[in-house]
C-alpha cells in the first residue's frame, strides 16, 4: 500500500514546528501503524535524514506510551485501541494521513511527535493513591468488596494514562483521566478514608497544570483506548463538590 | 551460611520453613533516625523497582529512582496478563506454602535455590494483602471475596487475577505507592533517564552514570548502594513479547564492571503468541495462556495439506478430522492442551519443522475453538475470551469465531539474570538486583503467574529486610560524585556515546538488531545444539564488528535521539548474546527453557523403557549440571569465565518431569 | 469572636478555592443554568397562555406584577439577573481557560462525537445574550411607546376603569414585524441548540449522570430543548402566518404615548 504522510516535525521543545510530507511506499497491509513509521524511518535514516521521533514501547496497547493524533483523532479512527494496535489495512491505498502529536499546553512537545505527559504523574502524586505502608495491610479477604463496586472500580482502573482524552478534548481537559483515577479509588472501601482529600488534591493539581475543563462533549470517551465512560467525570464532579462543601463547613 | 566456591549464596542455615524468619531476625537493623542519612539508587520502576523504591522510601531512606520510560507507570510489568500466584488457599483445595514452593521449584526444573523459592512462596500471601489494600481491583465473587483461578496447568486454584490485565493493575498499585512517596519527597524520580554505567568505588557499587534521554545530558549520581530492577533481556532476539525499549544495558554494564551474569541461556518461550507475518514486524503479541483451557491445538497431519493452507487454497475449517493432528493431546494425554510452556512451545516447533506449519511463513499452528463453541455456545466463549478474540482479530484481521487462531511460540521471559545471593545482592558489594533482572527464583523455566509474584516479593518484602545487612556496614554518604571513580566512568560513557555517533556508516540500528535476533533465535532459541551454538559464537562478533564500523546514527547526542538510544542497547545485546550462547553451549543437558537437542530421552533410556516418559523428551543431567552458571564477562570477543554455584536440594528430590 | 473570624476565613477561603477551580465554576454554570432552564419553562408556559386568549394572558402578566405585593417579580428578576451574570462570567472564564489549554491547534482537526450544539455553546450563548437584551428592551422595558401604552379595555370595562397593560396585544403587535419575528426565531433556535447540550450537561456537571441514566438524560436534554423551542416559536409562527389574529383589536385602546405613567405599572 502507498500513503502520503503529513507529519509534524519539531526539532526541540522551543523550536518552531511544521508539517512535512513523506511518501510511504510499499507498506504491507498487515503492518501496524507504528511499524509503518518504522519502515518510513528506516528509509529516512538510510537516506541520510533524521527519523521521525515518536513515543512507543509495549506495542500491545497497554503501556500507554504511544501517542499519535492521526487525521485529527488520537490513536486513529478505530475505536478502543491505541496507535500501536492500529493496522494499515484499516486505511485505503493512496490515503493522505496527518500525523500530529497529542496537542495540549500541559503536554509540551519534546521532539516531533513526542510529548511530555509528566503532568499526569504529578496529578497522581497529588492524591491518586491509597496511603498504605508496605506491611501494614490487613488480610485481603477481611474486607469484602461488592462485586459490582469492584467491577465499576475496575472499569475506571483500566486507564493506561496515554493522554488521548486530553488530546481529543476540545479544551485539552484531563477530566477523564482524573475522573477515572478518582473513581477507581473512591469506589473501593479501601479508598474511602481519603476520598475527599483525593478529589480536592487531584483537581487542584489538574488545574495547576493548565489543562482545560470539561464541557461534557465526550470526545475523550470516544477516543479512549480502554473505552472508559465519561460518567467517571460526573462522579468526580460530585466527589469534588461534596468534598468542597465538607471542607468549607466542617 | 553455605559458601560455594567464590560465590557465597548466604543462605541461612536451619530448616527450610524457618530460614526466612531466622534470616530476618538475624539481619541488621538501621535506626530510624539514621535511615534518612542513607541514599539508595533504584534503576527501573516496574513491579520490582517501583515497589522497592516506594517501600524503602516509606522506611525513611532517601531514594532516587530511574526509568527510561516517560513515566514509571509504563514499565513492562504492565503487560503481564494472566495473574499472580499466592498460597492463600482461599479455595480450600489443599494449597499451601509448601505446594507453591514445590510447584515453582519443579516448574523451574530443579535449577533454582530451594531457600529462595520457599521464601517467595512464603511472602506470596502478603503480596495479595498489600495489593488489595492499595486498591488493586482483583476479580471478586458475588460475596465480595477474592476469586481465584487455576493457571498454567496448576492442580490448585491459587492465581489471583484482574481480568486479563493483572500486571497492569499491580503495576498501577505499585506506581501509586511510588507517586505517594515522590510527593512526600522520599523518592526523587528520573523518568526518561537511562543508566549507562555502574560506578564502583573500592569494589562497592556506589553510583551510576545516566543519560537524560530528552536533553542528552550525561550526569552522575552517587548513593550508598545501587539496586537494579531493569527487567529481562528477551529483546536480544529482536522479536519478543517484550516492550520495544526493554534491554540488557544496565545489567550488562554491571556485568562489565564485574557482576556475574547467571544462567543467561534460560529463556522462556511462550507457546501462544500471534505468528510473525513479515520482515517489517517489530514485536510479537502474546495471547493469554488461558486460551488453552478451551482451545485445541493442532497442525495438519500432512505437509501437503499444510502447504495448501499456507497458500490459502484451503480453509482450516475444511480440514477433515482425520487430517488433523492434535499433537499435545496425542503426546501428553493427561495434560493435553495445558502441557507446560516449554513442552507446548517445542511441540509447535517440531510440527513446523516437519513442514506442517500453517501461517504464511510456515511458522504457526492452530488454536481451534470450534469444539468449545459447539459445546458451550458462542456466547460462553465470547464471555470468557471476548477481549482476546477481539485483540486477535485487530492484529491478524481474521475472525477466530469462524476460523481457528494461528499461534506460534515467542520469547517471553528470561529466567537468567545477574547472580544474587539470598540478600539479593550480587557479587559486587552494594549492588542489589531484583525481579526479572536477577536469576534467583525461576530456575530453568518459570511457572505461569509467578513473575509478578517474584517482582513484588523482591521489592515489597525481601529487599527492605535484607538491604540493611549491607548498609549497616557502610558509612552513609561517604562517597560523592567527586570521587575519581565517577570521572573514569563518566569519561567511559562519553567516549562510548561519541564513538557510536562517530561511526556514521550506512546501516540502521534495527537492521543489526534484526540480524542478531534471527541468528540467536535460530541457534539459541527453542532448541539448541553444540554445532549451532558454536556457529553463533563465531558469527556474533562479526555482526558486532560490522555494527561498530557501519552503523548510522543520525542527529546529535545532545538532543532526544532515539536511534542513539537503540544503538547503545543493541551494542550491549551484541556482546551479551555471545555470553548467552556460551552458557547454552556449556550446559550439556536439556532443562526447562533450555533444550539441547543432543540431550533427550531415547528408546535406550530406562525411564522410557519403564514407560515413565517418552523418547524425545528433555533429558536433565542432575549429576553434572545441578549448578548455577555465573559468568564473569571478559573483554568483547573473549570467552566469559564460568563460576559455578552448586544447587543443593535438602528438602526435595529432583525428579524427572513426566507429563504422560 | 476570634474563633468565628477564623471560621469565616476558612469558609471564605473554601468558597474562593471552589470558585477558582474548574469544577467549581462548572458547578456554578450548571446551577445557574438549571435556574435559567426553570425560568424558561415557566416563561414558555406563560407564553402558551396566548392561545388561551387575551384575558388569560393579561391576567397572568398582572399576577406576575402583583405577586407578593409587587416584590415577587423584582425578587425573581434580581435572582435571574444574578444567575445570568454568574452563568456568563463563569462560562467566559472557563472558555478563556480552555482556549489557553491548547496553545497550538491541530493542522487536521476532527470530531468524533461532540454534537454541533455543544461545539457552538459560547456562540449560541452570546447570541442569546444579544437577543435577550433586545427582547427585554422590547417586551419588558418596552422602549417602543406604542407597545408600552397598550391598555386592556375589556378589563378596564369590567373593573370599573382599573388600568391593565394589554400584554396580549403587545405580543401580537410585536410579532407582526417580520424582522422582530425573524430575530426571535433565530434567538430561540440558538437557545434550543444551547439547551440541547446544556440540559444534559447540568446532570453531568452536578454528578447526577451514571451508566444507567446516560441515555435517558441525553434524551431528556433534547426533549426539553425541543419543547421549549416549539413552545416559544408557536406564538410568533402562528402570528406571522396569520393563523392567530388579534380579533379583539377593537377592545384595545391605544392610550396616547404621552401618558405613559398610567400605562406602566
Amino acid at each position: 500500500m502507498n500513503f502520503t504522510l503529513k507529519v509534524w516535525r519539531q526539532r526541540s521543545p522551543n523550536a518552531k514546528g511544521q508539517i512535512e510530507t513523506y511518501e510511504a511506499q510499499d507498506i504491507p497491509a498487515d503492518a501496524s501503524f507504528l511499524e509503518m513509521l518504522d519502515i518510513v524511518n528506516e528509509r529516512i535514516v538510510e537516506g541520510g535524514g533524521e527519523p521521525i521521533h515518536f513515543d512507543h514501547d509495549c506495542r500491545e496497547g497497554i503501556c500507554g506510551m504511544c501517542s499519535l493524533t492521526i487525521n485529527g483523532i488520537p490513536h486513529g479512527k478505530d475505536s478502543g485501541i491505541t496507535t500501536c494496535q492500529l493496522h494499515m489495512r484499516k486505511f485505503s491505498d493512496g490515503d493522505t494521513i496527518f500525523i500530529e502529536p497529542f496537542r495540549a499546553r500541559a503536554f509540551p512537545i519534546l521532539r516531533d511527535l513526542v510529548v511530555d505527559r509528566s503532568a499526569f504523574d504529578r496529578i497522581i502524586a497529588a492524591g491518586g493513591f491509597i496511603s498504605v505502608r508496605t506491611g501494614s495491610a490487613v488480610e485481603a479477604n477481611s474486607l469484602p468488596v461488592p462485586k459490582d463496586d469492584a467491577d465499576a472500580s475496575f472499569d475506571a482502573a483500566a486507564c493506561i494514562g496515554c493522554g488521548a482524552c486530553v488530546a481529543a478534548c476540545k479544551n485539552a481537559s484531563a477530566m477523564l483521566f482524573v475522573g477515572a483515577k478518582a473513581a477507581h479509588l473512591n469506589l473501593l472501601p479501601q479508598g474511602k478514608p481519603e476520598k475527599d482529600r483525593r478529589a480536592l488534591a487531584m483537581v487542584r493539581q489538574m488545574d495547576a497544570e493548565g489543562f482545560g475543563n470539561c464541557t461534557n462533549q465526550y470526545e475523550c470517551e470516544a477516543v479512549c483506548p480502554k473505552s472508559i465512560s465519561a460518567t467517571v467525570i460526573a462522579k468526580l464532579n460530585r466527589d469534588y463538590t461534596v468534598a468542597s462543601v465538607k471542607e468549607a463547613v466542617c | 551460611m553455605s559458601t560455594n566456591g567464590s560465590l557465597n549464596s548466604a543462605i541461612p542455615a536451619g530448616p527450610l520453613a524457618g530460614k526466612w524468619s531466622k534470616h530476618k531476625n538475624d539481619s541488621k537493623l538501621i535506626n530510624p533516625a539514621n535511615k534518612r542519612k542513607y541514599s539508595i539508587i533504584v534503576v527501573g520502576s516496574g513491579l520490582a523497582g517501583g515497589s522497592a523504591a516506594a517501600t524503602l522510601s516509606e522506611l525513611g531512606y532517601r531514594v532516587k529512582c530511574f526509568c527510561y520510560q516517560d513515566s514509571p507507570r509504563r514499565a513492562h510489568s504492565i503487560a503481564a496478563q494472566g495473574g499472580i500466584n499466592a498460597a492463600k488457599n482461599y479455595q480450600n483445595d489443599g494449597d499451601s506454602v509448601w505446594r507453591l514452593f514445590y510447584d515453582t521449584l519443579k516448574g523451574g526444573d530443579f535449577r533454582s535455590r530451594e531457600a529462595n523459592v520457599y521464601r517467595l512462596a512464603e511472602v506470596s500471601a502478603n503480596i495479595i494483602d498489600q495489593c488489595v489494600a492499595q486498591g488493586v481491583p482483583f476479580a471478586r465473587e458475588y460475596g465480595g471475596l477474592l476469586d481465584n483461578r487455576s493457571f498454567g496447568g496448576a492442580q490448585v486454584s491459587r492465581t489471583f487475577y484482574a481480568r486479563g490485565q493483572t500486571g497492569q493493575q499491580l503495576l498501577i498499585g505499585c506506581y501509586q505507592a511510588l507517586a505517594k512517596e515522590i510527593a512526600r519527597g522520599g523518592v526523587t524520580m528520573f523518568p526518561r533517564t537511562e543508566m549507562l554505567d555502574l560506578v564502583l568505588v573500592d569494589g562497592h557499587a556506589k553510583g551510576i552514570i545516566v543519560r537524560d534521554l530528552v536533553t542528552g545530558e550525561i550526569s552522575r549520581h552517587a548513593a550508598d548502594c545501587v539496586i537494579l530492577a531493569t527487567g529481562g533481556y528477551g529483546n536480544v532476539f529482536f522479536l519478543s513479547t517484550n516492550a520495544k525499549g526493554c534491554n540488557v544495558m544496565a545489567a550488562y554494564r554491571a556485568a562489565k564492571r564485574g557482576a556475574y551474569f547467571a544462567n543467561p541461556c534460560y529463556t522462556q518461550i511462550h507457546p501462544t503468541c500471534i505468528p510473525v507475518s513479515g520482515d517489517y514486524q517489530s514485536k510479537l503479541t502474546l495471547m493469554s495462556e488461558s486460551l488453552r483451557n478451551d482451545g485445541r491445538i493442532w497442525a495438519p497431519k500432512s505437509p501437503e495439506v499444510a502447504a495448501k493452507l499456507r497458500k490459502r487454497e484451503m480453509k482450516a475449517a475444511d480440514v477433515p478430522e482425520d487430517q488433523r493432528d492434535y499433537y499435545l493431546e496425542r503426546k501428553y494425554p493427561s495434560f493435553g492442551n495445558l502441557a507446560p510452556r516449554d513442552i507446548s512451545s517445542r511441540s509447535a516447533k517440531e510440527a513446523c519443522d516437519d513442514g506442517r506449519g500453517v501461517a504464511a511463513t510456515g511458522l504457526g499452528v492452530y488454536l481451534d475453538f470450534r469444539d468449545a463453541i459447539q459445546r458451550l455456545g458462542k456466547d460462553a466463549i465470547s464471555a470468557r475470551y471476548g477481549n482476546l478474540f477481539q485483540m486477535y482479530e485487530k492484529i491478524s484481521g481474521d475472525d477466530p469465531y469462524s476460523m481457528p487462531m494461528m499461534i506460534y511460540p515467542a520469547v517471553h521471559y528470561t529466567m537468567g539474570g545477574l547472580w544474587v545471593d539470598y540478600n539479593l545482592m550480587s557479587n559486587i558489594p552494594g549492588l542489589h538486583v531484583l525481579g526479572e533482572a536477577n536469576f534467583s527464583d525461576h530456575g530453568a523455566n518459570r511457572l505461569g503467574a509467578s513473575a509478578l509474584m517474584q517482582g513484588l516479593a523482591d521489592g515489597y518484602f525481601v529487599i527492605p529486610a535484607t538491604l540493611p545487612n549491607y548498609l549497616a556496614g557502610e558509612k552513609p554518604g561517604a562517597i560523592g560524585t567527586e570521587d575519581p571513580a565517577f570521572d573514569e566512568a563518566e569519561q567511559a560513557v562519553r567516549a562510548r556515546v561519541d564513538r557510536l555517533m562517530a561511526v556514521n556508516g550506512k546501516r540502521t540500528v534495527d537492521s543489526f538488531h534484526r540480524e542478531l535476533g534471527l541468528l540467536v533465535w535460530d541457534k539459541c532459541g527453542m532448541a539448541r545444539n553444540a554445532a549451532g551454538l558454536r556457529e553463533a559464537i563465531e558469527k556474533i562478533p562479526a555482526i558486532r564488528e560490522e555494527f561498530w564500523e557501519n552503523v548510522r546514527i543520525p542527529g546529535d547526542s545532545r538532543n532526544l535521539n532515539m536511534e542513539l538510544e537503540k544503538a547503545g542497547r543493541v551494542a550491549d545485546f551484541l556482546e551479551f548474546a555471545e555470553m548467552m550462547c556460551h552458557d547454552a553451549l556449556d550446559r550439556e543437558e536439556s532443562c526447562g527453557g533450555h533444550f539441547r537437542e543432543e540431550y533427550q530421552f531415547t528408546e535406550a533410556d530406562e525411564a522410557v523403557k519403564s514407560g515413565y516418559t517418552n523418547p524425545g523428551e528433555a533429558k536433565r543431567r542432575d549429576d553434572e549440571y545441578a549448578y548455577v552458571a555465573a559468568w564473569e564477562a571478559g573483554a568483547p570477543g573473549s570467552k566469559p569465565k564460568l563460576h559455578k554455584e552448586t544447587l543443593e536440594f535438602e528438602n526435595v528430590k529432583p525428579s524427572v518431569r513426566s507429563y504422560k | 469572636m476570634l474563633m468565628d473570624n477564623r471560621k469565616m476565613n476558612a469558609l471564605g477561603k473554601a468558597c474562593c478555592q471552589f470558585w477558582h477551580s474548574s469544577i467549581g465554576k462548572k458547578i456554578v454554570v450548571a446551577v445557574t443554568g438549571l435556574m435559567l432552564v426553570g425560568f424558561l419553562i415557566g416563561h414558555v408556559a406563560g407564553n402558551l397562555l396566548m392561545f388561551q386568549g387575551r384575558d388569560a394572558m393579561n391576567g397572568y402578566a398582572q399576577f406576575l406584577h402583583h405577586f407578593a405585593h409587587g416584590w415577587g417579580i423584582w425578587f425573581a428578576r434580581i435572582g435571574l439577573l444574578a444567575a445570568f451574570v454568574l452563568h456568563i462570567v463563569a462560562t467566559v472564564a472557563l472558555v478563556r481557560r480552555n482556549r489557553a489549554a491548547r496553545a497550538s491547534r491541530y493542522e487536521c482537526d476532527a470530531t468524533v462525537q461532540a454534537s454541533r450544539g455543544s461545539r457552538i455553546m459560547i456562540w449560541s450563548g452570546l447570541t442569546i445574550l444579544a437577543f435577550l437584551v433586545f427582547h427585554i428592551l422590547h417586551f419588558t422595558v418596552r422602549i417602543d411607546p406604542g407597545l408600552a401604552s397598550l391598555q386592556d379595555a375589556d378589563y378596564a370595562a369590567a373593573h370599573g376603569g382599573e388600568a391593565r397593560h394589554d400584554t396580549f396585544a403587545m405580543v401580537m403587535r410585536g410579532f407582526q414585524n417580520p424582522l422582530v419575528s425573524l430575530f426571535y426565531i433565530v434567538g430561540v433556535t440558538l437557545l434550543c441548540s444551547h439547551l440541547s447540550h446544556g440540559v444534559a450537561s447540568i446532570f453531568q456537571t452536578l454528578g447526577l449522570r451514571g451508566k444507567h441514566s446516560e441515555r435517558a438524560i441525553q434524551r431528556l436534554g433534547w426533549v426539553v430543548a425541543i419543547a421549549i423551542w416549539a413552545g416559544f416559536l408557536s406564538v410568533p409562527v402562528t402570528i406571522v402566518t396569520r393563523l392567530k389574529k388579534d380579533s379583539g383589536a377593537a377592545a384595545t385602546t391605544a392610550v396616547s404615548p404621552r401618558a405613559p405613567a398610567t400605562a406602566r405599572r
